[in-house]
């Protein structure tokens, strides 16, 4: 005889999610399954509610409709906490506490904490343990923060913006503490502005824009969605004919010249040539991937706007 | 639902863990105390100070039912340095906390939010004690005080206690005002209220007005219940002041808790 054994529930689940403050929306309708035992980003500008989500998510804040459940619990309970660490983007700690009261601290909060030794080895803070936390420097402080966010073996684990003003180097041996915590099959939900890190890290990037999701799906899908070529031309073809055509992100004039942002430039060219056959000064570029991350999260709106108006003076 | 019964029990916290909690809190509270000489030296500082220049050197002349200056202000000065405690440790280290995320911290782990706040009470109930044996060391040693030991400790036992009061208040400045107004919020009505309430001046030296003012100030009822030990206050019934300093501890921490409401959908901590 076989006991039914329930389907785990999932370690986040945001069903319609709404958040307002005063007279922004930072979150609108937001629907968001994170799954066990992987590395999800979200990726977004400043403002696009991502800390807005993870505070949400930490039970922090409350929102103002729809649910969010971490493990089928309510974020508040203890239970989920006890599940959960966090990293958040600024916390300063007491100035005149030690690395080793600061974690000692944190580790009295769980039933099962890890290891002093094992933290302060993660964490790479040997030799730093008796120094006041007002001395450390900005990288320091980060792994301290990192170390109070595993103290208690968490299942779930939310980073807020982790390598936000770190040097190079810190930031690689950041990525590659995340990547041995998804290794031992935690599930990491971190918050990024850089496709890069998303890209580096995770099995999932959902890209957030103005408090909604714009893209969700693998690195891969999201880089082969974002990616774009240029092409810049002088031609009769106007603005608003080009954003009609597949695949075209943006179409404006740049002085005299069109520039247009899409994903299959032979195609367009193709169009173009036929629609006006004067066309000249044809250039086709690949565009850079963070531009064409940006534009995944510009406003369509302001581009369409922008060419319209540019047509009127063209 | 098995499991997940089995996952809440695993979860909550046995007593002798939350004793822990509560005790490495406070643990911490008072080392990071301690390592800031400025909040820790004014807060025993300033009373000591005052008490010396008024109470010890021009302590000759006397006032109240047979105390003489410095042991009328014994009581008044240590009730002066309970509240500092108090207001500093509470109303300005709680705003500031807030401002710098330490408290979202400690809100998204499993820590008990009552460990917190019980532990910040206990460091300022310790700090009340030491400012106030300071001053009657101070008292016995250099101002001629000559009360029992018992009139004293009576004294050390209600001015202790009446720093919870304070604490409640504190709490409200600490959540109501933003981290950088609460150090300015607590100084503007610390030392006018502690001027008002004759912590400084005996109440009966004030003029009559004031006396009738004072009535409704919370520090001048923790002073006369100071007083009491010495039977030099004005003369007032003990409930009085009890029920005085009961509803204002209720007032303040429903105060607190509306803020603290008010606070949480801030984007701030």
């Amino acid at each position: 005889m076989r006991l039914i054994t329930q389907p785990a529930a999932a370690p986040v689940e945001l069903t319609g999610v709404s958040k307002r403050y005063e007279k922004v929306t930072a979150l609108d309708s937001l629907d968001l399954t994170i799954e066990a035992g992987k590395v999800t980003s979200v990726l977004g500008p400043n403002g696009a509610g991502k800390t807005t989500a993870i505070k949400l998510m930490l039970g922090i804040l409350r929102p103002d409709a729809g649910s969010v459940q971490l493990f089928g619990l309510p974020p508040t309970s203890r239970s989920a906490r006890t599940r959960t660490g966090a990293m958040m983007q600024i916390s300063a700690l007491p100035a005149t506490l030690t690395v080793i009261e600061l974690i000692d601290l944190f580790r009295t909060y769980y039933a099962q904490p890890l290891e002093r030794s094992e933290l302060v080895e993660i964490a790479g803070l040997q030799d730093l343990e008796r120094r006041l936390y007002g001395k450390l420097s900005g990288g320091q402080k980060q792994r301290l923060a990192f170390a109070l966010s595993i103290c208690g073996n968490p299942d779930l684990l939310f980073m807020d913006e982790p390598t936000v003003g770190l040097d190079v180097e810190t930031r690689r041996s950041f990525w590659q503490s995340i990547r041995s915590l998804a290794q031992r099959g935690k599930s990491i939900v971190l918050t990024t502005h850089y496709l890069e890190e998303a890209d580096a890290l995770s099995d999932r990037i959902v890209v957030l824009h103005h408090g909604a999701i714009r893209a969700d799906g693998t690195p891969h899908q999201i880089k082969s969605e974002a990616s774009s070529r240029r092409i810049r031309c002088v031609t009769l073809v106007r603005p608003d004919e080009v954003l009609a055509l597949e695949g075209v992100r943006s179409a404006r004039f740049d002085r005299a010249v069109l520039e247009i942002l899409c994903s299959d430039a032979e195609s367009v060219v193709r169009t173009l040539l036929d629609r006006d056959p004067g066309l000249r000064d044809l250039e086709i570029g690949g565009a850079g991937i963070e531009d064409a991350f940006m534009s995944l999260t510009s406003d369509d709106t302001v581009n369409q706007n922008n060419s319209t108006r540019q047509q009127e003076v063209a | 639902m098995i499991a997940a019964t089995d996952d809440l029990q695993s979860t909550r916290f046995s007593l002798g863990q939350t004793a822990a909690i509560y005790l490495a809190e406070t643990r911490c509270e008072l080392l990071k105390v301690l390592r800031m000489p400025s909040y820790s030296i004014p807060t025993l500082a300033f009373p000591a100070m005052f008490y010396l220049l008024f109470g010890v050197v021009m302590g000759k002349a006397t006032v109240g039912a047979g105390s003489d200056l410095a042991t009328y202000l014994l009581a008044t000065y240590g009730a002066f340095g309970v509240i500092g405690a108090a207001l500093f440790n509470f109303g300005v280290s709680v705003a500031i906390e807030r401002g710098q995320g330490w408290m979202l911290l400690k809100k998204a782990s499993p820590m008990p939010v009552g460990a917190y706040f019980a532990a910040k009470m206990i460091v300022s109930l310790i700090f009340s004690l030491i400012v106030i044996l300071l001053l009657q060391t101070l008292g016995l040693t250099l101002g001629g005080v000559t009360e029992g030991l018992s009139v004293l400790a009576s004294m050390t036992v209600i001015l202790v206690l009446g720093a919870i009061p304070f604490c409640a208040m504190g709490l409200l400045i600490g959540y109501a005002a933003g981290p950088n107004s609460a150090p300015a919020i607590v100084n503007i009505i610390y030392l006018p209220m502690a001027f008002a309430s004759g912590l400084w001046i005996p109440i009966n030296a004030l003029p009559d007005l004031m006396g009738r003012i004072a009535r409704f100030l919370p520090a001048y009822h923790l002073g006369q219940l100071g007083l009491k030990p010495l039977g030099a206050d004005i003369g007032d019934p003990v409930w009085q002041h009890v029920v005085y300093l009961t509803l204002f501890t209720v007032v303040c921490l429903t105060g607190a808790v509306l803020a603290y409401r008010l606070d949480e959908d801030k984007t701030y901590g």
